[in-house]
């Protein structure tokens, strides 16, 4: 089986891709909705990688 | 509320929900397909896939139920919970030895999120295709 070795930011990035398309698909009725919830869990996600990370960055000194 | 009562319409039994339930763990998706919700359940199948195999490729470990202080307990049982419940997925990992030991690294520990990961997005995808069959939802 081949190795992935992938950094925090691709990793983090095909989390936030699988449990978006996840919680958009199981949470919303329609298409649309989902497609839109998908979206908007997605950046969620991203919003919060960026801001921990920025905290931990100027946490750190 | 007697309006309610009356009005409320038995669902079906759940002799007739388990073959779903049952077929949505083993398979990912495989639920909502079963209720002829082909795109819901395709992009179940190639989330909750795609999400356990980049685990296995990251070299995820898979948690052992193990006991000692209320911590160790807690991680290593829900870790299993987790991993199990990706059905057919970690039944076939485990048993073709893709298990991999715990070792230390980020992408070994992302790896092992992702494998649990898998599992509970499973769990989420068997409750929705439960609510389908019971006509709780469209």
């Amino acid at each position: 089986m081949p190795k992935m070795n992938l950094t925090h930011f691709e990793a983090a990035f095909l989390f936030s891709l699988f449990t978006s398309v996840v919680l958009g698909v199981v949470t919303k009725r329609t298409d649309r909705d989902w497609l839109h919830y998908g979206l908007y869990v997605f950046v969620c996600f991203f919003v919060a990688l960026f801001g921990l990370g920025w905290l931990m960055y100027l946490g750190h000194g | 509320m007697a309006k309610d009562k009356e009005s409320r319409q038995p669902g079906p039994s759940f002799g007739a929900l388990a073959p779903v339930l049952a077929l949505s763990w083993l398979i990912p998706g495989a639920g909502h397909l079963m209720l002829k919700r082909t795109g819901r359940g395709m992009l179940l199948l190639l989330a909750v896939t795609g999400m356990f195999a980049c685990g296995l490729m990251m070299r995820g470990a898979m948690f052992q139920p193990e006991s000692g202080d209320l911590l160790t307990t807690v991680i290593n049982t829900g870790g299993f919970i987790g991993d199990i419940a990706s059905g057919l997925l970690y039944l076939l990992s485990v048993w073709l030895g893709y298990n991999q030991p715990d070792t230390a690294g980020h992408v070994h520990d992302y790896g092992t999120k992702f494998l649990v990961t898998a599992g509970l997005l499973n769990v989420l995808a068997m409750v929705d295709a439960f609510e389908i069959a019971a006509g709780r939802k469209d």
